[in-house]
């Protein structure tokens, strides 16, 4: 039992337990906070996975970004909860079904992987966010570019949906 | 291209494609004038006419340019013998066919373009006068500027059918003159002959060009039977190759040229296709002496004179092509002698020169005919334009009566037919004269331009083929008693009918190319004197033809057909004139002749055997074929009985038990089936996407399963 | 050391979480965000395949999938509140109109 098994199952226990609280908390903030705690929670596991990078971009993308929209969102619809959600009829299913995928998983990473594996950390080699920028901007630059041109149309699409159609102006400019 | 690369004193040759574009420029100004006149007034209100004399003028002045062109070859001629190809265009580039639109200028062609032009100058001349009173006697003023359209029409496939340098462009100028021939006998196509309304003249014009379609045909299976064997169309290949095939298959070179006699016969009118002619004569009188005498059904001769290298070739061929001339030559004189129609008897006396010339190519004296071809040119014409002033005088004599009278119209009166004349040559004495001059050139008389001609036939025949003599001064014979016998009708003796009492004489546009073509009657003769020293065309010819043997006068032959000649007059004289016709006598040959003045009388009823023996059975298998064969058999029988039955009978059967008992029932089943299937099945759509989303996971975790249990 | 069959276990778990979080809640948001925490499990299993591959290609698919999450939301969200606009409610057994 290691100092970093231990740190490990502490995490664990912290992130298994805001998922849970995202599925139980009858207000929408709560289950946003929760949410908000399990992302750091996973990106301290990114630093342990030697993934500097990825840990800070979760931090920035995950838990600042996506989050803070999620935010504005219920703030402006002011959607607290939904009378009668949490009740437990017509649960079992769901929760059945939900347990044989874990009880998969999980027998699918012991059986194909193995217990226990041991990988010491490549150094600064692997996780350096330098190395990442040089495949980004070679082999994998036409995805990348990609990536902006989704990113363009996620935006566009994002404006033309919420934008307020007002129909009665628009016929008054029609019979103008 | 046209002024292509000749010396100075062959500059000429490069005008030749101009005797085609003349007459064709002409026709269009024609065509198009009348257009432009009534637009011009429509648009500034002027009161331009386009009058008969306008239309007249530029016709023959066309016809006139090409006189002009034609004399221009003969003057370039005179310096280069061995003549010129004139390029204009390509035709037809296929394979190894390279055939170009080529005019050939050499003395045989030139001889052609002279006559046609010439004569046919002076006949665009006479028309205007002529034409100018037919339209009026006949009330259709308006179709006046069409007569000269086709006349031109005429020239430039005439043209074309005698500057062409291959036997296809030939083919096209032969297809063009027929036209042209069927359009003018059919010009006054709802009337007859003599203005009543009827189909007569359009059936003539029919039966004018289907019997040249006959001839047509053995044209083209001789231009086929050329081109396989010898590889060209063009003249000289052909030639050059001709006696390669005369050695290796003689009877390829036969049938070539019996093929080719069938398309002379239908062209040139002989035997057995000659029938045409005669009724060919329903045309207006300048068409006739034009095209149905002069120039168009000369051109068989001129197809044998041009094709003289393959036919020399072959003595079988030369003996079948004179025996076929000979024979239409004392057949048609024979049917001349019965005729009483004045343009008849000058059609079958075409024929049966035409039978002269054709006899005289055929048995090789190229010279004889084409001699004989240029000199009946002018006699015939000429003939033929005083039969129309003859006709014309006594219209006008009629009209002059109906006027002064008030006669009744109701009588029909044939101002063509020789029994109503008599006596005109007090009333009209300049046509008289002409008309003289060319019976004696026809008869044959000394120094006539016949006499000449028709005397080196004779000659040549006397040599070569004595049967052909024989026969030809038979026809001779006969050629001088029915000119006499029409001279002494027409223009001797007392007036028949009162309109011959009152026929006027023709004016000057109609009686100055008269006198022109009587002079060329009098002494075209001496173009060819049979002295030596002289035979002046026949050394023309030899530029083209090759070698020539020229005869001198043979005296026994030359007297025998003159005396013959005299004869003949002198006969016909005894019988015609000794005790002058009246009116309603019949013929004083009818007597003594009996049965066979009945054949002369009725053509040998040759039109008669035609129609019952190969219209009529072609009629009946025409009927045989749609009746029996097409309707009952093909149509009842077979489509009717066996098709359409059958297949109502098998559609009945797919259309009620096995669409409506198998078919429909099974998709009923089946829709029944989908139906209640799909009642159930839409209770599983519930709407909740949590529902869909628990489908989805199940998925997941059955896949996931077989993943783990089945593929390790 | 951690084996790193832990990481992919516990992602297994988180992805099961997710799972259940989209089944079982009603409201649209909640359930966009376990969409969400399933996308993160996803991640989280990617690096740690990254580390056993000893592979940097794990590592960048995360980045993309980042970015494509980040447009997703945008999306979502801006679906979420056109939605609320016409029908006033954001749960979603209020949206079965696709009932057959």
């Amino acid at each position: 039992m290691t100092l970093e098994l231990v740190l490990f199952f502490i995490l664990a226990v912290i992130a298994v337990t805001t998922a849970v609280g995202l599925l139980t908390s009858r207000s929408t903030i709560y289950a946003a906070l929760h949410l908000v705690t399990n992302f750091v929670t996973v990106a301290i596991f990114y630093l342990l996975l030697d993934a500097p990078f990825i840990a800070l971009a979760q931090v920035t993308v995950y838990a600042g970004a996506i989050m803070v929209l999620f935010l504005f969102v219920i703030m402006l619809l002011g959607i607290e909860n939904i009378a009668g959600e949490l009740e437990w009829k017509g649960l079992i299913w769901p929760v059945v079904m939900a347990v044989i995928l874990l009880a998969e998983g999980i027998f699918l990473v012991v059986q194909r992987i193995g217990k226990n594996i041991y990988v010491e950390s490549a150094g600064t080699e692997l996780s350096n966010a330098s190395t990442m920028a040089k495949y980004l901007f070679t082999d994998y630059l036409l995805p990348f570019e990609i990536t902006s041109i989704l990113l363009l149309v996620a935006m566009v699409g994002a404006i033309v949906l919420s934008k307020h159609e007002k129909p009665a102006k628009r016929g008054l400019e029609k019979t103008r | 291209m046209l002024f292509s690369e000749t010396t100075s004193s062959g500059q000429f040759f490069g005008l030749v494609p101009w005797i085609v574009f003349a007459p064709i420029i002409g026709l269009l100004i024609n065509i198009f004038a009348p257009y432009l006149v009534r637009w011009l007034n429509q648009t500034f209100k002027t009161e331009l006419v386009w009058s008969e004399t306008a239309t007249g003028l530029v016709a023959s002045l066309a016809a006139g340019a090409t006189f002009v062109i034609a004399t221009l070859q003969l003057i370039s001629l005179g310096q280069h013998h061995e003549g010129a190809i004139i390029p204009v265009a390509e035709w037809i580039h296929v394979g190894p066919l390279a055939l170009d639109w080529n005019f050939r200028v050499d003395s045989l062609s030139t001889t052609m373009m002279l006559v046609v032009s010439g004569v046919g100058t002076l006949i665009h001349i006479y028309a205007i006068g002529y034409m100018h009173e037919d339209v009026r006697f006949k009330n259709d003023v308006g179709r006046y500027n069409r007569f000269f359209v086709f006349l031109n029409l005429f020239i430039a496939a005439m043209m074309i059918l005698v500057s062409g340098d291959s036997y296809l462009m030939l083919f096209v100028g032969w297809e063009g003159v027929g036209l042209a021939s069927f359009l003018l006998i059919g010009f006054w196509y709802d009337m007859d002959t003599l203005g009543r309304p009827s189909w007569a003249n359009s059936n003539a014009a029919k039966k004018a060009f289907i019997t040249n379609r006959v001839g047509d045909f053995g044209f083209l299976i001789a231009g086929f039977l050329i081109f396989s064997y010898m590889g060209s169309f063009q003249f000289d290949t052909v030639f050059a190759a001709a006696p390669e095939l005369a050695h290796a298959h003689p009877e390829i070179l036969l049938l070539i040229t019996v093929f080719m006699l069938i398309g002379v016969a239908g062209k040139s009118a002989q035997i057995p296709l000659y029938v045409w002619l005669p009724d060919a004569m329903a045309g207006p009188t300048p068409v006739s002496a034009l095209i149905h005498a002069a120039t168009m059904v000369t051109a068989g001769v001129y197809l044998v004179t041009r094709s003289a290298p393959i036919f020399s070739l072959s003595h079988d061929a030369q003996y079948i092509v004179a025996t076929v001339g000979a024979v239409t030559a004392l057949f048609a004189a024979t049917i001349a002698v019965g005729q009483y129609d004045i343009k008849k008897v000058l059609a079958y006396s075409t024929i049966s020169q035409l039978g002269f010339m054709v006899a005289a190519v055929g048995m090789g004296a190229y010279v004889a005919g084409m001699f004989h071809l240029v000199t009946h040119a002018f006699f015939k014409a000429l003939l033929f334009l005083s039969a129309g002033s003859v006709i014309l005088g006594l219209e006008r004599g009629h009209h002059h009566l109906a006027h002064g009278h008030h006669a009744d119209h109701a009588e029909v009166f044939d101002p063509g037919d020789m029994r109503n004349m008599g006596g005109l040559r007090k009333q009209m004495p300049v046509t008289f004269w002409v008309y003289m001059i060319g019976t004696l050139a026809l008869a044959g008389i000394f120094p006539f331009a016949g006499f000449w001609s028709k005397d080196e036939i004779l000659l040549d025949a006397s040599r070569h083929f004595p049967h052909v003599y024989w026969i030809l001064t038979a026809a001779a014979f006969l050629t001088a008693f029915y000119m006499g016998r029409q001279v002494w009708m027409v223009f001797f003796g007392e007036a028949r009918h009162e309109a011959a009492a009152h026929a006027q004489e023709s004016p000057l546009i109609v009686t100055i190319p008269l006198m022109i073509l009587a002079a060329l009657s009098a002494l075209g003769g001496f173009m060819n004197l049979p002295f030596a020293g002289f035979h002046n065309f026949a050394h023309w010819l030899e530029h083209t033809l090759g070698e020539i043997e020229v005869l001198g006068l043979d005296f026994a032959v030359a007297g025998i057909s003159t005396l013959l000649a005299l004869v003949a007059s002198a006969f016909s004289w005894f019988l015609y004139l000794r005790k002058p016709l009246t009116s309603g006598q019949p013929d004083p040959l009818k007597k003594p002749l009996g049965l066979l003045f009945v054949g002369m009388e009725n053509k040998w009823f040759i039109d008669e055997a035609y129609q019952h023996f190969i219209l009529n059975a072609y009629a009946n298998l025409s009927k045989f074929l749609a009746q029996t064969i097409d309707w009952d058999f093909w149509h009842e029988w077979f489509h009717n009985s066996v098709i359409a039955k059958n297949f109502v009978g098998l559609t009945r059967f797919l259309a009620d038990p096995v669409d409506l008992g198998v078919v429909d029932n099974l998709s009923k089943v089946l829709a029944d089936w989908v139906q209640e299937t799909s009642q159930t099945l839409r209770e599983m759509q519930t709407g909740y996407v949590r529902h869909y989303a628990l489908s989805v996971l199940v998925g997941v975790v059955a896949i996931l399963g077989y993943l783990l249990l089945v593929s390790r | 050391m951690i084996p790193v069959t832990y990481y992919i276990i516990f992602s297994a778990v988180l992805f099961s979480l997710g799972t259940l979080g989209v089944l079982i809640r009603r409201n649209s948001l909640v359930i966009f965000m376990s969409i969400e925490l399933m996308l993160n499990a996803a991640n989280l299993s990617f690096v740690a395949f990254s580390r056993i591959h000893e592979s940097f290609s794990g590592q960048i698919f995360v980045f993309f999938i980042m970015a494509v999450a980040a447009a997703e939301v945008a999306v979502g969200l801006a679906l979420i509140v056109t939605i609320y606009r016409s029908r006033h409610t954001i749960d979603i057994d209020g949206m079965s109109s696709l009932k057959g």
